[in-house]
């Protein structure tokens, strides 16, 4: 299995490029091409803006501007979610290259992954905009929480990814499961409703032990909430070593279903 | 010296994949015990306990009916799929042309698609930047290479598979029946191409279906059959033994074919026969038949739909193709010897009839039709149970499936008992010559005009 995972890092080069040709066929042939990319969240977040404080104001305490609060979870969790979506299906999507080619079949769920993380980063920029133009700066040392944040966001889809990758080649229902319990996911977690609202607090349990509830405070503490240091970081670190141990425990799966992949895709 | 590529009583057995393969997700885990103990109705055995041994440097066919393992093995040596049982070993690196361009994106440029392919395959990018000409010339893509591959023909996305996948220079190349990807001028460019991987003492290993192709470019070969070697050693021996056993199974194939063209013409005929009966209307009917099918085969060549016709009156109750030694058979050889044996029986005596015999290519073309009364054979009189042989001594046909009218009718057309294309049987030829007859012919030289001995290649 190490040595496996020591392949992972040879196979950087076709990680690389299939990441960059999943990013280019995406935009291929449409007319504003890459600049998709940018144009996507900041549509979402012009429409948060108007339904939060047009159609139903949110005037919650503390979380003002509300739209921006909420954007600062959904842009990790919608690299999250259709990391995972896309994920559960790159095995069967490439079953051509399992079944054709010598081909490392791990390689195509982490691909998912990295190209959302992309997606991800090339949101974060309409985030500085609204966040500078609202005056809503984060506190500059809280800042270097972000890139660990990532990281384990990094470690705990790709984990998630490969299990769901395997597993959808023998149970092919997880593909047609997931996009509701991805919402479900969604609804359980302090995204669009802060995480210290008494009636999230009266539940503290059932928030804690949801893995994105942290991701996604983090991501709050580390942008949105600029009164002090963040305060999470205990979870947040507790949940990398998780992740560490998920992603070891994953890729066990999928290395021991790894025979299985070409005559089953 | 150790071989390229070695299978030691290889076995792989797939499992049926028709519901669900795992019941719950712990006897997923404990993936290999199941395999250990499964039902033997859901396994397929893809292969049973092959052994092969390549030898560096030399090319070796793999040949066998579609189904018979052929690409189960190259998978196996390919390193995709894991043997069940034995064990496999291959030396160097392995390029495996089983399908060309899988991986290819329709949406990005054919440039992208040549890089990312290349890495796949195993090269690094400085690599392939410096075989991408030759990676473009060879597929013959210059001016399309920057199009989406998407616009691609599919003979052009075949090329440009192929054209990565041999220049990444492998110790040992996997070829999966893909030369039929090109024209012409292309299928002998990838022939080049092979014959200079052989010269640099490079291990290829092909399937293919072109005994020819086995013939002339293997120093070995081996004969896939339902998984199992069937004969394995020198190409022209086990491409040989191949041939014997596909003739013995299209005899089984054409033998089912004709039952069945028997079966269901005379269920149709009789049919008829019942409803003429009930319009009473007997005669004039089958006068109207006579004339829609007239007994002279030649004149009604281009009509050539299967039937069985007549009033029964002298029945055809058998027909068989008999060979040399008199034994039915299906399948024949140009200039073999052939009978048409057929069987009749006449309800009561008669005093008209005319035996008929017709022979049609499979595009339905007349290639020879007569009958006796053509022949000026004057009928007298045909009682009871009877049999009439029509022998051709040499069958001079060249390559194909004929199929064969079969009559017995009175000298003005009207028809006891006619077959039309009921009875199916194969022509076959080691010279693949054209058209339809094949006159016995012999070619004479002046002495200055000279042959190389032997076959050609």
């Amino acid at each position: 299995m190490f040595s496996n995972l020591a392949n992972l890092f040879r196979y950087r080069g076709l990680i690389q490029s299939l990441v960059a040709r999943e990013l280019k066929a995406r935009y291929r042939g449409s007319a504003l091409g890459f600049v998709w990319s940018f144009i996507n969240p900041l549509l979402l977040l012009l429409i948060y803006s108007f339904v939060f404080t047009t159609v139903m104001p949110n005037t919650t305490e503390g979380v003002q501007p509300y739209q921006l609060f909420m954007f600062c979870g959904i842009l990790p969790w919608t690299w999250f979610s259709s990391s995972l979506s896309e994920a559960a299906n790159s095995l069967i999507a490439g079953g051509n290259l399992i079944k054709k080619v010598l081909f490392p079949a791990e390689v195509l769920p982490l691909v998912s992954v990295l190209t959302n993380m992309v997606h991800f980063f090339l949101g974060l920029p309409i985030l500085v905009a609204f966040l500078v133009i609202y005056h809503q700066y984060p506190v500059p040392s809280n800042l270097l929480w972000f890139p660990v944040a990532v990281l384990i966001q990094l470690l705990f889809t790709s984990a998630l990814a490969l299990i769901l990758a395997a597993l959808a080649v023998h149970f092919r229902d997880i593909k047609d499961i997931l996009s509701n319990l991805l919402t479900l996911w969604f609804f359980a977690t302090p995204i669009i409703y802060p995480w210290f609202q008494p009636s999230v607090q009266k539940f503290h349990l059932f928030f804690d032990i949801n893995p994105f509830t942290h991701l996604a405070v983090s991501y709050q503490e580390i942008l949105f909430f600029n009164k002090g240091p963040v305060g999470h970081w205990k979870w947040l670190l507790s949940l990398g070593a998780g992740s560490v141990l998920l992603f070891l425990a994953a890729y066990w799966l999928f290395d021991r279903l790894r025979d299985s992949y070409a005559e089953a895709v | 010296m150790t071989p390229a590529i070695e299978l030691v009583n290889v076995s792989k057995i797939y499992r049926r994949y028709g519901g669900r393969q795992f019941s719950t997700l712990k006897s997923a885990l404990l993936q290999r015990s199941i395999l250990r103990d499964l039902q033997p109705s859901e396994t397929f055995p893809a292969l049973t306990d092959v052994s092969l041994s390549v030898p560096k440097g030399s090319t070796f066919g793999v040949m066998g009916r579609n189904g018979s393992g052929k690409s189960t093995a190259l998978k196996l040596v390919a390193g995709i799929t894991k043997p069940t049982s034995g064990t496999v070993r291959v030396e160097g690196r392995i390029s495996a042309l089983i399908e060309l361009g899988a991986g290819f994106h329709p949406e990005i440029s054919g440039r992208e698609n040549v890089f990312i392919n290349g890495i796949m395959l195993g090269l690094t990018k400085r690599e392939i930047q410096e075989r991408f000409d030759e990676i473009v010339d060879f597929a013959e893509l210059r001016e399309f290479i920057d199009a989406p591959v998407k616009t691609y023909s599919s003979g052009m996305y075949m090329r440009l598979g192929f054209a990565v996948a041999i220049n990444v220079n492998p110790d040992v190349l996997l070829v999966d029946e893909v030369l039929a990807v090109g024209d012409e001028g292309f299928t002998h460019k990838c022939l080049d191409k092979f014959a200079e991987f052989k010269r640099s003492n490079k291990t290829i290993l092909l399937v293919t279906h072109s005994l020819n192709l086995i013939e002339r470019f293997c120093d070995e070969a081996i004969w896939l059959d339902n998984g199992r070697a069937m004969s394995h050693g020198d190409p022209k021996r086990v491409v040989g033994a191949y041939l014997t056993k596909v003739e013995e199974g299209e005899e089984a194939l054409l033998a089912a074919t004709t039952a069945k063209a028997v079966e269901s013409a005379s269920r149709a005929s009789t049919g008829q026969v019942g409803q003429e009966r009930r319009d009473g209307q007997d005669g004039q009917d089958q006068q109207e038949h006579a004339v829609e099918h007239p007994a002279d085969p030649t004149s009604n060549m281009f009509q050539a739909t299967e039937g069985r016709w007549g009033s029964r009156e002298v029945e055809i109750t058998d027909v068989a193709l008999l060979d040399r030694e008199g034994q039915p058979s299906f399948v024949f050889h140009s200039g073999d010897p052939i009978g048409v044996r057929v069987k009749l029986r006449a309800a009561h005596p008669v005093d008209d009839f005319v035996f008929g015999f017709g022979l049609f290519n499979a595009d339905g073309v007349c290639c020879y039709g007569t009958n006796t009364y053509l022949e000026e054979l004057a009928p007298q009189r045909l009682t009871g149970e009877a049999e009439a042989t029509f022998a051709i001594e040499s069958l001079d046909l060249v390559e194909g499936t004929y199929k064969l009218d079969v009559a017995v009718h009175k000298i003005d057309g009207f028809p006891y008992d006619y077959h039309r294309l009921l009875y199916t049987f194969r022509v076959k030829s080691r010279i693949h010559d054209v058209g339809i007859y094949r006159p016995r012919h012999r070619w004479t030289f002046s002495p200055n005009v000279v042959f190389k001995p032997g076959t050609k290649g």
